[in-house]
């Protein structure tokens, strides 16, 4: 007889309640394929994200016993105590249904953080050169690997106690554009950064460092973009 | 997570405990022997503890502010639980004198 | 007071606190040699420019940092919101300034 894992599953929207199902436990199983199994063989009405399963696409994170997630690379044989499993919706974000989140605040902060790469040159000008182990350029690279799986801003404690805080994955991004020598928006986004809910409420707790599933460091991002909002602000160039 | 948490007690400690300690040392406007009664009070050892618990705070939350200067303002460092660490070790032994020279 | 401004303030309250602390508890240690009195510290302090001007700045940046910090505090951990924050925390710390300038009178002069 096969050994069954005893999955508690989140169903509702915000106001809901686990429950149990009995899943075959197979070897190299992912807590992604346990989510799977239930909507095929136990409850074809849960709902849930995922599209890429191989750790890229960043839509499958849920909280997975009390840690948010990438549900595709994580083994169960990893996280589940005693064959116990309990799957519910990340936290910080409110529940659409069963383990689907609103996502909509995750990614209107990086819009708030301006997040996007402001072009400084147009077509018919040469391409800048930008050299593979320059500073800047080892800062970004450093920091990219993002896929917006949103794990950081769930774990985040300080999301938590600041509904305005913009998050790890925000302000990570902003720092890989800020040591983007190319892009032409450099004042506006420390002006976004440095305003209430920016870097300055970070409180380096390194939750967002510790659980990422592409061991980036955010907090590391968000020390140095309160370095440059401080030289910055010695300068006058912001208030 | 942990060290944030001792931080901010800490500061809310230290907060709560300054405007107590300004007002006692103002008691040496009107007189010397006003102060002097206030210190008596703090010859009991249980004072004598709780002195020693301030000078904790203090000390924990010097230690790890310079944890988070550097953290904040100097190339990242890895290993920052174990500067969590020691700062709380570095205010034990600062605590541990004070209790030795108070008693 | 923008958010910068007072992460600035905040930090450099909290750089120039650290000699300012360390030469406190060494004082604090020195000093206590089993018990106080009111006229071991005054004869120390009085009439001391040195002391004086130590404890003063000492009493400014502990307004100003720790009325930033009892701010945060208030805004993440209590009901209370922005703008009561804000005015909470302003109040902390005049009434930090005035005690504090008071006790460092009262010991100096």
């Amino acid at each position: 007889m096969t050994n069954m894992l005893s999955v508690k599953i989140w169903r509702g929207g915000s106001e809901g309640a686990f429950t149990a199902y009995s899943v075959p436990s197979q070897d190299s199983q992912t807590v992604l394929d346990v989510v799977t199994w239930v909507q095929r063989n136990a409850d074809p009405a849960l709902t849930y994200r995922f599209a890429c399963r191989v750790g890229m696409c960043g839509s499958c994170a849920m909280t997975v016993n009390g840690v948010p997630r990438w549900t595709c690379r994580t083994h169960v044989s990893k996280v589940a105590k005693d064959g116990a499993l309990t799957i519910a919706p990340l936290t910080n974000l409110p529940v659409i249904k069963d383990l689907a989140c609103d996502m909509e605040a995750f990614f209107d902060k990086w819009q708030r953080a301006d997040g996007r790469f402001v072009p400084s040159k147009s077509r018919h000008d040469a391409i800048p050169a930008i050299r593979p182990d320059g500073s800047k350029r080892v800062a970004a690279d450093e920091a990219i690997e993002c896929i917006n799986c949103a794990v950081c801003y769930a774990a985040c404690d300080t999301v938590t106690w600041n509904v305005d805080y913009l998050g790890p994955a925000a302000l990570n991004r902003a720092w890989t554009l800020v040591n983007d020598e190319r892009d032409a928006g450099q004042k506006s986004r420390l002006e976004a950064v440095t305003a209430d809910g920016g870097c300055l409420s970070c409180h380096s707790h390194q939750t967002c460092h510790e659980l990422c599933p592409n061991q980036l460091n955010p907090t590391r991002s968000i020390a140095g973009l309160k370095r440059t909002a401080a030289s910055a602000w010695w300068k006058g160039d912001v208030r | 997570m942990y060290a944030s948490c001792i931080h901010r007690l800490s500061g809310i400690g230290l907060a709560m405990f300054l405007p107590a300690h300004f007002l006692v040392l103002g008691l040496a406007l009107s007189n010397e022997a006003a102060l002097d009664g206030a210190l008596r009070w703090t010859d009991q050892p249980l004072v004598k503890l709780a002195e020693a618990g301030l000078v904790f705070l203090l000390t924990v939350h010097a230690v790890g502010g310079i944890r988070l200067l550097v953290l904040e303002n100097l190339p990242w460092r890895d290993g920052q639980k174990t500067f969590a660490a020691l700062a709380v070790g570095c205010s034990a032994l600062v605590t541990f004198t004070f209790l030795l020279r108070v008693f | 007071m923008t958010a910068l401004r007072l992460y600035v303030a905040q930090r450099l309250t909290a750089a120039l606190m650290v000699p300012m602390i360390a030469v406190h508890l060494v004082t604090i240690i020195y000093a206590i040699n089993a018990g106080l009195s009111a006229e071991e510290i005054l004869s120390r302090t009085r009439g001391s420019v040195g002391w004086g001007g130590f404890y003063a700045l000492f009493v400014i940046c502990a307004a100003i940092h720790g009325s930033i910090g009892i701010r945060t505090v208030l805004q993440e951990w209590t009901l209370v919101r922005a703008r009561g924050a804000d005015v909470l925390s302003v109040v902390f710390c005049v009434t930090l300034l005035i005690l504090g300038m008071r006790a460092v009178v009262a010991v100096v002069s």
